[in-house]
């Protein structure tokens, strides 16, 4: 009863394109984004923060990257974990070269960076294709990883190798750093996530959308047809490289505080990103934070369960935890290969005729 | 001869030796490809899960004991008793062939017709349950594998190669671990032996029939979940012989997975349905890292073959996207 | 047809507002010769499209016409020849660049982009119409939307044209044969195309659906004034429709002029009826 769209009807095209055309479903979304923004913030504590809401803040961001890329452009990318990185090292050296620049804009520009450094890398992908194409994105992974790792510069000759975020400040909160106060981090990384899911669902909707979406399911036709191959595909590169870059400057600034560029941004990680993409749903924004919750919020639940109820050695649970990650992984596939999203619409799909079936 | 040749000839013999190995792997992610469109990544894991069976059997450890103890608070590892090699590498392939059974009734069968990315998708989720499992069943930490190859420099060879510089000239002769020249002979045995088996067999005709067209060799009769439990268990078979070699010569454990990637940029190269592909491609990609490393990686500070390999295979691919034995792509409309 | 029609007129002028009369040369076909490897497709084949005209082109499978299409939207480069579109003489160029100059088509098999609804893909053939750039339709509200909308009205009225309001919004995999076939003929329709070229437009559909299909085409041709080159083999459609038909056997040209003069003509009647080849 509360999910209709019976007498909500459409009289302009304006109102057809609507991100959530139906009422309920606007009522829905906006008193989520209140309990977000006002109320969630004066509950947040640190073990919140730090082991859920701000990893699930940040990897939605790097999944909705992915997601431009991989769901709507339909280019695989094994390299999420280096732009990740490239975000948190462009992250790290402009906050100690110009310790005045707000930390908003270095994030932003960090993001910029990454998108250069994703268009470089997305050359190829005008040549080959498919898995081809996944294989060599594996080049930039371990190629940028080696950078990081080789040249000092990068870390600021530290004798550790890694790089440590300084305290910054927005309007004189603390967001970096050890004495960063929960609240101001989560709203720094939701403010973030706000604008760029904003950002995703505008450029996915228009002419942009559609020449990403042609070029991945038929580029030979979509070329004919007029959508030029060059800037469909290195405009996703770009986009999608920003929004990880961005992504992989506040994983670094906000969540991690220091890293060490192997261990923070190494293969797994491109991998969960295309896990959350491909669970959450290819090709959908909805998917992208879908498959972050449900890969940021499971290893938590598995390791409370396991540890915490049950009092198993903490290595037997890993190895638990990582077969039951791959055992799931598969089991969705299966039981949905279009992902979260998907099973989100059918269920709308179910309650706008509820109580009736058809 | 000038030691500086010598030297020369020493890298790329090893590059060699190195090179058959990755041919090794790329071949199990060729066979599975070739017959079922799937881009196995869990081939690695699956030698890492086959070589720890192998260790497990051989010197009889108890499944699963780190669980076992968690859950009843017992503390159980061994049972008493080993076995000879030859039976554990016998059970160990049964093994191989169980988890191929399982796999065609449990997970291939739901994902028939699913598009390649999500089949890629599935087998990185079957990489992480066999790490997982492999982990649990016979523990995590670093084993030891000895199935009797030997190993150590070549003498013989050392002494031989000496003779060929320069009386005067300060070197002493080529190193060659004997383990390596052991596995690029077993591994080069096992290149044949498929290659043969998949062109002279009726089985053979069978996987190649239904590599070709998967609707054409079902009219034909032939059954596509037998080939694919026949695939997976012959991918099971070069992976257990792939962690045995690469097992013997650094150590079971995790990094042993990691040769899925070394196997990489050698199925870009050589193409991912291409056999001979997968065999010149490992020995080019073998070849070309061992002299990157010796002769370039010194001027960019090393450690540069995680990386170089993918680099090779990527200039390569950009002037020649079909790979090295591919046909030619016309693309129509 | 319907009122719709009169209205679409002026939109559907733009690109064929070039200086070029009815009737007059719109393009131009010089010697082309295409091979792949030593199969040679095409050998030494000229021929004309006049404006406002429908220009068919026929020939037993393997005659080498879709790849006559395929050279002329620039998605095979031939070995020989030119190809003088609008008086200018081109010789490789991206399909994408032969796009943007007014040339729209559709394919044998149905190239559809299947993850999208049947507006999207619509809507994907005013792509070279499109202007606004990536900033403002991150921005979105504003100039973008202003610009999707004017779009959306444009494609509204194809979708009224071909009768396929009741699909607007589903994805185009689900859709049946016929329909879809009916949708890339929107998508090409779409850019509004001075040069629309057909690659069998009725293939596998009943007479119903041909019957349609014939009356969109006609439509086409004589209220939006657009120059169509199709291909087809339902011989009784392609003497009905075209105004002239060129005639293609194995990569030559064996034949060219109005339906009648190539239903005499010696050579067709020979290669239609099997007479034996003597190879070349």
């Amino acid at each position: 009863m509360l999910y209709r769209e019976a007498g909500d009807f459409k009289t302009t095209y304006r109102e057809d394109n609507q991100t959530f055309p139906i009422k309920s479903e606007r009522y829905l979304f906006w008193g989520a984004m209140l309990i977000a923004f006002c109320v969630v913030p004066f509950f947040v504590n640190s073990y919140w923060e730090k082991s859920v809401l701000v990893p699930l803040l940040v990897w939605s961001l790097v999944a909705l990257g992915l997601n431009i890329l991989t769901g709507y452009c339909g280019q695989v990318s094994l390299g999420t974990g280096a732009f990740m990185a490239v975000g948190a090292f462009a992250c790290y050296k402009l906050m100690t070269a110009f310790p005045g620049m707000s930390i908003f804009f270095v994030v932003i520009l960090s993001g910029g960076v990454t998108a250069l450094v994703g268009m470089l890398f997305g050359l190829p992908s005008l040549r080959i294709k498919g898995f081809y194409l996944a294989v060599a994105t594996l080049a930039a992974q371990f190629f940028l990883i080696w950078v990081f790792n080789k040249f000092a510069w990068f870390y600021n000759y530290s004798a550790s190798g890694q790089i440590t975020a300084p305290e910054r400040t927005v309007f004189g909160i603390i967001v970096t750093g050890p004495n960063a106060a929960p609240w101001a981090t989560y709203l720094f990384c939701l403010t973030f996530l706000f604008i760029f899911a904003w950002l995703a669902r505008n450029l996915t909707r228009g002419r942009i959308g559609r020449s990403w979406m042609a070029i991945r399911d038929m580029d030979i036709a979509a070329e004919i047809i007029g959508v030029e191959p060059l800037r469909a595909k290195l405009s996703a590169f770009a986009m999608s490289s920003f929004f990880i870059g961005v992504g992989g400057a506040l994983f670094f600034s906000v969540y991690l505080g220091a890293a060490e560029v192997t261990e923070a941004f190494g293969i797994d990680k491109s991998f969960l990103a295309l896990f959350m993409v491909i669970i959450g749903g290819l090709g959908s924004i909805l998917g992208s934070f879908l498959g972050a919750a449900f890969l940021v919020l499971m290893p938590v639940f598995l390791k409370n369960l396991f540890v915490g109820s049950l009092g198993w050695p903490t290595d037997v649970a890993a190895h638990i935890q990582i077969m039951l990650i791959g055992g799931l992984i598969i089991f969705f596939l299966i039981v949905e290969p279009h992902g979260l999203a998907q099973l989100w619409r059918l269920t709308k799909e179910k309650l706008r005729l509820w109580p009736f079936p058809y | 001869m000038s030691p500086a040749i010598l030297n020369f000839i020493e890298t790329c013999l090893n590059g060699l030796m190195a090179g058959v190995m990755y041919s090794l792997v790329a071949l199990g992610f060729v066979l599975i490809f070739k017959a079922s469109g799937i881009f196995n990544f869990a081939q690695g894991v699956m030698a890492l899960f086959a070589a720890l069976t192998l260790v497990g059997f051989q010197t009889g450890q108890v499944p699963f004991s780190h669980l076992i103890n968690a859950i009843f608070g017992t503390d159980i590892h061994h049972w008493g008793g080993g076995m000879p090699t030859i039976l554990a590498i016998v059970l160990a392939m049964g093994v191989m062939v169980l988890l191929a059974f399982l796999l065609e009734r449990f997970v291939l069968k739901y994902l028939v017709n699913q598009e390649p990315i999500i089949l890629f998708m599935a087998t990185i989720g079957l990489a992480y349950f066999l790490e997982g499992l492999g982990d649990l069943m016979w523990g995590a930490d670093i084993k030891r594998m000895d199935v009797g190859l030997p190993s150590g420099g070549s003498f013989w060879w050392e002494d031989l190669t000496r003779a060929w510089a320069p009386a005067d000239a300060d070197y002493y002769g080529m190193y060659i671990d004997t383990l390596d020249v052991s596995a690029a002979i077993i591994a080069a045995i096992l290149v044949t032996g498929l290659t043969l088996f998949s062109q002279y067999t009726a089985t053979g005709r069978a996987l190649r029939a239904v590599a070709d067209d998967h609707q054409a060799a079902l009219s034909v009769g032939i059954s596509l979940r037998r080939i694919w439990v026949i695939v997976w268990s012959l991918a099971g078979f070069v992976a257990l012989v792939a962690g045995i070699l690469w097992g013997a010569k650094s150590g079971v454990q995790f990094s042993l997975s990691l040769i899925a990637l070394k196997a990489l940029p050698v199925l870009i190269l050589g193409g991912f349905t291409s056999i001979p592909g997968a065999i010149v491609g490992g020995l080019i990609i073998g070849v070309g890292e061992k002299l990157a490393e010796a002769y370039v990686g010194p001027l960019v500070g090393g450690a540069i073959e995680n990386w170089f390999a993918y680099m090779l295979a990527l200039a390569f691919l950009l002037f020649r996207p079909q790979g090295l034995y591919g046909e030619k792509i016309i693309e129509r409309i | 047809m319907n009122v719709h029609m009169r209205e679409d007129m002026s939109l559907h002028s733009m690109r064929a507002d070039d200086g070029i009369a009815k009737g007059e040369e719109l393009l131009k076909v010089d010697n082309i010769s295409l091979s792949f490897g030593g199969v040679k497709a095409i050998t030494d084949i000229s021929f004309d499209i006049r404006k406002g005209e429908i220009r068919a082109i026929i020939g037993p499978n393997g005659a080498g016409k879709t790849s006559m299409l395929n050279v002329i939207n620039g998605f095979y480069y031939p070995q020989e020849g030119t190809i003088t579109f609008r008086g200018k003489r081109r010789r490789r160029v991206r399909p994408h660049e032969t796009a943007r100059e007014g040339i729209a088509r559709t394919f044998q098999n149905i190239a559809l982009f299947k993850g999208m609804s049947t507006l999207d893909n619509i809507m994907t053939g005013r792509i070279t119409l499109q202007k606004r750039n990536m900033f403002w339709h991150g921005l979105w509200t504003g100039p973008a939307e202003r610009e999707e909308i004017e779009h959306r009205e444009a494609v509204e009225r194809i979708i009224d044209f071909l009768e396929i309001e009741h699909i607007r919004k589903t994805p185009v995999g689900r859709l049946p044969y016929g329909l879809q076939k009916r949708v890339e003929l929107g998508r090409a329709l779409a850019a509004e195309p001075a040069l629309l070229l057909l690659d069998e437009p009725m293939a596998g559909m009943n007479l119903e659906e041909k019957e349609d299909m014939s009356r969109f085409i006609l439509d086409v041709n004589q209220q939006y004034g657009t120059t169509i080159a199709l291909i087809e083999h339902d011989m009784g459609v392609v003497m009905d429709l075209s105004d002239r038909v060129v005639v293609l056997d194995y990569g030559k040209k064996i034949g060219d002029g109005t339906p009648d003069e190539v239903r005499n003509n010696q050579d067709v009647i020979d290669a239609y009826l099997g007479v034996p080849h003597e190879e070349a």
